[in-house]
């Protein structure tokens, strides 16, 4: 079992509210993510669930279980922090056995976890040695490894992968979500990197200065954003949003499409352009066209789209595909 | 970044420090004042008047109660302000001959030389010396008019000798204290100039700043911090020598205030006179500090 | 890269410094050669400086005439036991302050700091009264807890400037791993501050086995420590220099060691933190 509920969960820090008010539920053996730009409140969220704050007024359960005034190592939770927060003065298998240590495991039944959770994690040729003696990816093991040990009901990451660099971020990406597959265990995993967002999570919630904007699967937040802050959150390139007239020909304040929504045509599309740049990724190439009124716009080309900085294009909007917004921001339907 | 209940449990943390330290000050500077306004003396034939009790007081309270007298006493005791002239003029010197020689030495041992770190060791050890040794290393030793170090090396320059604790006993005080404060003046300058950004001493060089004007606005601001530093923690130390007097026997002509009181109340037995003392003392150094925190509240901010 | 600097200039200011130093040093160097000397040598003129009989025996007379041992086991005594009977209730107060700090944390540091300010004078003569009364003059426990409250404040206030070095995700870490607040200050906290701790209670040993305002006035002989040994040399009829100095190079000589490894800790504790 790993549910937590929030209701109505507030947090200042004297006068400066930074959640105005949360709710949302968890549910077991979920892999949730909250995202949302740096300063937005995630890992103040984070850290009342896991008990490290207290909140200023509302609830959170745990499996139906009031926590609220419950202290963190009373919760049955695990946490990951962005800098790993190691033990530095403990070898590795100590800081793994540390927590079972404090719940007075016996010995052989601490050694028998730590072994099995070193080999899961391809930790057990550096079991003896001292935190500073790893590199960044081994340590970002063992503080998982510590995690995973005391077989917690939930699991949480503070931006566990932002101190790694690009390539091994994308391997241990992929290892966490195996354990997760193999743990079953619900895990809470906050970051500021929408491309982890959509690839790890069940469910993502987007934060936006403090308040849940959205909870949804990554498609359905890519497919049905429902404000502006969350279109242009989700999706890399971003998705192009349009004001003025060309927005008000779709009766809305602004509307949005994605680049891979736009065709480019020969004649006749829905706005005229001219490239200014154009990325080559291989795949795909991004164009970016200065179309006039509509703005700067991206647009997705095949891999092996020739067109030159300076040459005219006109852009195709799939018409189902247009996102429209009001003047709040909000979706229109 | 706490919870309430870490921060409850902090607080009990905490509570055994500040109770200790609450007591430490409050008790007894409390005890002092309620002395510092009776007639006890522990010579006195009266024992009413050195039992504390408020009951015994009121029975016999006008032969106890002192009233202002002891205050009266001793601030019109010339002793009082030989003590009080010699407690400031100890201060004032020790602090100009550590601030300005440690600024000095600093930074000239900041300077490339060979072996800098056998110099300081030998530039800090008077800091390590317990006061009792060097108040009679200095005054036999070096300051003795006969066999003294430096009255050998006066003597053979053709000056004669000096006896310093006999003449110039406030100067041999001043010496002495500066000898041991010179030390740790610089040695915190010399700390503070060598966390000097050598980044920032080179770009001057690219700017081609002049030396001076490098000295003026870049190394005179970086030391007024640990300067104010060191006013203010030699200054709570000066205000309060007493071994350096006690022990060389300096202490009738260079006697400093705290030696004063010890000699009303452990010497002369006069409790009410020394408290009255004591509390003059810590008026003294309210003042003192007073200024200095303001001082340093300004400096340490940034 | 220092800009090359030339030799002539560098040589320059070896043979300044060098001098300097020597003269500060010279008292320290002339009362540890006088120790080795006879009492006739120790008074000659002109002054002897390597070229004399060496001699041990000052020693041993200062240990046999005035028991040095038992007043060095007393400065022992003092200082270690003031040192971490304060430690005792500092690591605690440090540990709140610097990790579950309050509004009201700065204005608490502060005020320890002042009480650093009150002179000894303003509470010589009740303290002295008190442990008259209750039996605490010239015992080892009086002096204990006067030397340890003299330097709480120097010992909280360097502990919580190591403290606030160490990240608070590494406690919170031990809390999330269901470490009660004892078990993080043991298990956590207190060894990864080991080099502050240790920097710490070396600093107060020497703070404490030099102070000599409440040794002077509260002890007499039994608990009294090195201090107070030194001071009973002042007595013009006990004044043998070589005997004076072999007394002076013994009492100073294990501090003058601790010292010369504590300088660094030395700045950051006397200024409370304020130059590092
Ligand atoms: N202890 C605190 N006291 C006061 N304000 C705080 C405290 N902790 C966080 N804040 C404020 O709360 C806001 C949210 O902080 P939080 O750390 O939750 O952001 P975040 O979403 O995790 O950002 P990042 O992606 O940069 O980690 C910030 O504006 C921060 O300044
Ligand atoms: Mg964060």
């Amino acid at each position: 079992m790993g549910t937590i509920s929030l209701k109505n969960v507030r947090k200042a820090f004297g006068e400066a509210v930074i959640i105005p008010g949360a709710d949302l539920e968890i549910k077991d053996g979920e892999f949730i993510v909250f995202v949302g730009p740096s300063g937005c409140g995630k890992s103040t969220l984070l850290r009342l669930i896991a008990g490290l704050e207290d909140l200023t007024s509302g609830q959170i359960l745990i499996d139906g279980e009031d926590v609220t005034d419950v202290p963190p190592a009373k919760r049955g939770l695990a946490m990951v922090f962005q800098s790993y927060a190691l033990y530095p003065h403990m070898s590795v298998r100590n800081n793994i056995a540390f927590g079972l240590k404090m719940a007075g495991m016996p010995k052989s039944d601490i050694d028998a976890k730590v072994a099995k959770a070193a080999a899961t994690l391809n930790l057990a040729d550096y079991l003896e040695r001292k935190p500073r003696q790893l590199s960044g990816g081994q340590r970002q093991r063992v503080a998982i490894g510590r995690a995973i040990v005391r077989q917690p009901k939930c699991f949480l990451f503070d931006e566990p992968l932002s101190n790694l660099d690009a390539a091994l971020r994308v391997n241990m990406r992929v290892e966490i979500m195996q354990l997760h597959q193999q743990l079953d265990a619900t895990m809470v995993y906050v970051t500021h990197d929408q491309v982890e967002a959509m690839t790890m999570a069940d469910r993502i919630v987007v934060l936006n200065k403090g308040i849940i904007e959205q909870v949804g699967s990554p498609l359905d937040l890519y497919n049905k954003p429902n404000s502006v802050f969350v279109a242009g959150f989700i999706g890399s390139p971003k998705m192009n949003l349009i004001s003025g007239a060309v927005a008000v020909k779709h009766t809305a304040a602004t509307i949005g499409i994605r680049p891979e929504h736009i065709a480019l045509l020969g004649t006749g599309g829905d706005v005229q352009g001219t490239i200014v740049l154009t990325e080559h990724l291989g795949s795909d190439s991004f164009l970016h066209v200065d179309a006039g009124e509509a703005g700067r716009l991206t647009v997705r080309a095949p891999g092996d789209y020739l067109g030159k900085p300076g040459q005219a294009v006109s852009l195709g909007f799939d018409k189902a595909r247009i996102h429209r917004f009001d003047s709040q921001g909000k979706v229109l339907v | 970044m706490a919870t309430q209940q870490t921060r409850s449990i902090g607080r009990i943390a905490v509570a055994p420090s500040v109770l200790a330290l609450f007591l430490w000050m409050i008790v007894p500077l409390a005890m002092t004042i309620w002395f510092s306004f009776l007639r006890y003396n522990l010579l006195d034939s009266n024992p009413a008047c050195s039992l504390m009790t408020p009951a015994a007081l009121l029975d016999e309270a006008n032969r106890c109660l002192a009233g202002t007298t002891n205050y009266y006493y001793f601030l019109t005791d010339p002793a009082f302000f030989k003590a009080m002239r010699n407690s400031l003029l100890l201060v004032f010197w020790v602090l100009v001959i550590s601030v300005a020689g440690g600024t000095l030495l600093a930074l000239l041992l900041d300077q490339a030389i060979y072996g800098r770190n056998i110099v300081r060791l030998m530039v800090i050890a008077p800091f390590f010396v317990m006061p009792t040794v060097s108040a009679l290393v200095w005054k036999n030793m070096m300051m003795h008019p006969v066999q003294g170090f430096l009255a050998w090396i006066t003597k053979s320059m053709g000056l004669g000798a000096i006896d310093w604790f006999a003449h110039y006993p406030m100067t041999a005080i001043v010496i002495m204290v500066s000898w041991q404060w010179l030390p740790f003046a610089t040695l915190i300058i010399l700390t503070a100039l060598q966390s000097f950004d050598e980044e920032q001493k080179e770009a001057a060089q690219m700017d081609g700043t002049p030396p001076f004007s490098f000295f003026w606005y870049m190394i005179v601001p970086h030391l007024a911090r640990p300067v104010t530093v060191v006013i203010l923690i030699e200054t709570i130390f000066l205000l309060n020598v007493f071994a350096e007097i006690y022990v060389s026997g300096s202490g009738g002509r260079a006697g400093n205030l705290p030696f004063l009181v010890y000699q009303y109340g452990l010497i002369s037995n006069d409790i009410g006179g020394a408290s009255a003392g004591g509390i003059v003392a810590v008026v003294l150094a309210n003042i003192v500090a007073f200024f200095l925190m303001r001082m340093i509240g300004k400096n340490l901010e940034g | 890269m220092a800009r090359a600097v030339s030799t002539r200039r560098k040589l320059f200011f070896t043979a300044l410094s060098w001098t300097i130093a020597f003269l500060i040093f010279f008292p320290v160097l002339w009362t540890v050669l006088t120790s080795f000397k006879t009492e006739g040598e120790a008074v000659s003129i002109p002054p002897t400086f390597l070229f004399f009989d060496w001699t041990l025996e000052n020693y041993a007379v200062v240990q046999e005439r005035s028991d040095y041992v038992k007043f060095a086991m007393n400065s022992v005594y003092l200082a270690l036991g003031s040192t971490l009977l304060a430690l005792l209730i500092a690591i605690p107060a440090a540990w709140a302050m610097a990790f579950a700090p309050g509004k009201r944390t700065k204005d608490l540091l502060m005020w320890m700091l002042s009480t650093k300010m009150m002179p000894p004078v303003g509470a010589l003569i009740p303290l002295y009264l008190v442990f008259r009364d209750l039996k605490l003059l010239d015992s080892h426990v009086g002096i204990i807890i006067v030397l340890m409250l003299l330097n709480l404040p120097i010992i909280i206030w360097m502990l919580y400037t190591y403290f606030k070095e160490i990240p608070g995700e590494i406690l919170e870490a031990s809390r999330m791993d269901g470490a009660s607040i004892g078990k993080e200050l043991i298990y956590v906290l207190a060894p990864m501050a080991v080099p502050g701790i240790a920097s710490t209670v070396l600093l107060n040993i020497i703070l404490a086995w030099n102070e000599s305002f409440w040794t002077l006035t509260l002890t007499t002989k039994d608990a009294a420590p090195l201090t107070q040994f030194i001071a009973s040399y002042s007595s013009p009829e006990g004044l043998f220099w070589a005997k004076l100095s072999a007394a002076s190079t013994m009492a100073i000589a294990p501090i003058l060691v601790l010292g010369w490894f504590a300088q660094k800790q030395l700045v950051r504790g006397l200024t409370f933190g304020a130059v590092k």
